[in-house]
């Protein structure tokens, strides 16, 4: 069994809030520079060029992409074959969270409690993901997720007669009631299955998937492209100024459901899709 | 069309800018979100006076990271103006003009606009590193314990904005998609 000390797990946390917060992923960086070559209208390819040329600044000056540095949403991908020591998990990656919000000057946006507020001034508590995997290893992702965008998000427990189509229709009702106000062109991620929750879980994973890799089932892979269209038919554009880039990427993510249901969560992301991952 | 402008934003100013406008802006403006509001407007209706005199004003609504050594500020893109509409008219209503935010507003905000000759600019939203850039001094006047939300006055340079919504209530929302959708079907 290999032991890992969850200092150092604290230290990654701590360089990964930075960094995601900081440097834009390559991925969404292509999905951009290429949207912004197919768009026609001045206002959509005026919106595109200062996009671009944020993360531009953001990269050679290590700041903030955005001001909304998001709550930590941080995964762990646990090896089986490790035992953590030194201390209490939940609390390394806390320590990492407060040490990396603190130290980068990213912004401390979460408030103690939901209904009667308070800041807690160090952005903890992390939204902290534990997984159990064969091996003896440790992957630590932190993505740091906006609000404007998380708050147009939606879940919905559909009967299974409403069938791919009330899927479908969900997708686009969604983007559509969201418009203008998640920071389009967006990433939209679907989780579809599971519990009401592990929907949830699921679709939030669907933002930290690379928007060049496809569902490995062909049936949801070209869904994601059929829907990645019908969404960019809406017309909302970049910024909701109208304009053929209202989303870079749409990423599914599938689990086994009961005979009775069939959950779909969708969770909206800006152009800002940040995730960083190491391995420890 | 293309407009480079100087605050105060005076009622003329207001009338002469148009939905799709691109404006870039000169002048003195003051941050301010939701926490910010909602004391400024709990201040006016004990009828207390805001920290800052708000005739002619222009509001954005923005939380910035805070500054590294040497900056003016930190990363500095605009919050959702939605969460802002309940207070918005109540602004309106004692001068300030302007909004610099994202996002849909409520009719109600549109008929205070109507009303009190108010302009709705969007600044890109995730653009915070691009638009720091064009803040050129950052004073904090109030609400300190606020933190990010706290009131702020800003001196920017050449700020690019689009006007989203006019005094005449025109929407760029929908007239830009809806020319995006007529070009397109038309091809």
């Amino acid at each position: 069994m290999r032991e890992i000390q969850v200092s150092a797990i604290t230290d990654v946390v701590e360089k990964l809030c930075i960094e995601a917060n900081n440097h834009l992923p390559g991925d969404v960086k292509c999905a951009l520079e290429s949207c912004r070559a197919c768009e026609d209208g001045e206002i959509a390819k005026g919106v595109l060029d200062k996009i671009i040329e944020n993360y531009n600044i953001a990269d050679a000056e290590n700041v903030p992409i955005c001001q909304d540095t998001g709550m930590a949403c941080v995964f762990l991908e646990i090896g089986q074959d490790v035992h953590l020591v030194g201390g209490d998990l939940r609390e390394a990656v806390d320590e990492g969270v407060r040490r990396g919000y603190d130290k980068g000057y990213l912004r401390k946006s979460v408030v103690g409690d939901p209904v009667r507020r308070g800041n807690t001034g160090d952005n903890t508590p992390a939204m902290l993901y534990t997984e159990i995997v064969p091996g003896e290893n440790v992957k630590i992702t932190v993505g740091p997720k906006g609000f404007g965008s998380e708050n147009m998000s939606a879940i919905r427990m559909f009967k299974p007669s409403a069938g791919l189509q009330g899927i479908k229709d969900f997708i686009l009702e969604t983007v559509e009631n969201a418009g203008p106000n998640p920071c389009p062109p967006m990433v939209v991620g679907v989780g579809i299955g599971g519990t009401f929750d592990k929907a949830a879980l699921l679709a939030k994973k669907a933002l930290m998937r690379p928007l060049d890799s496809h569902h490995p089932d062909p049936f949801y892979a070209e869904l994601e492209d059929e829907m990645l269209e019908k969404v960019n038919a809406l017309g909302i554009g970049p910024q909701g100024f109208g304009g053929r880039t209202t989303a870079i990427g749409l990423n599914i993510e599938t689990l086994p459901t009961h005979i009775a249901g069939m959950p779909c969560a969708i969770n909206i992301n800006c152009h800002v899709t940040r995730h960083k991952s190491e391995v420890l | 069309m293309e407009k480079h402008i100087t605050l105060p934003l005076t009622e003329e100013l207001a009338k002469s800018l148009h939905a799709g406008d691109t404006v870039y802006l000169t002048g003195t403006i003051y941050t301010s979100r939701d926490a910010g509001h909602k004391r400024m407007c709990e201040a006016l209706a004990r009828g207390e006076e805001l920290p800052f005199d708000p005739k002619d004003a222009t509001i954005y609504y923005v939380g910035p990271t805070p500054a590294k050594p040497g900056q003016v500020i930190g990363s500095a893109g605009p919050t959702t103006s939605g969460r802002m509409d309940a207070y918005a008219p109540t602004m309106m209503s004692v001068g300030a003009r302007g909004m610099i935010g994202k996002g849909a507003r409520l009719p109600e905000v549109v008929d205070a606009m109507k009303k009190f000759s108010g302009v709705y600019f969007g600044a890109i939203g995730g653009a915070g590193a691009l638009l720091a850039k064009c803040i050129k001094e950052c004073e904090l006047i109030a609400f300190e314990d606020l933190g990010a939300e706290a009131l702020r006055k800003l001196y920017v340079e050449e700020m690019p904005l689009v006007v989203i919504i006019d005094s005449e209530g025109n929407n760029l929302y929908e007239s830009g998609r809806k020319a995006y959708l007529q070009a397109r079907d038309a091809k």
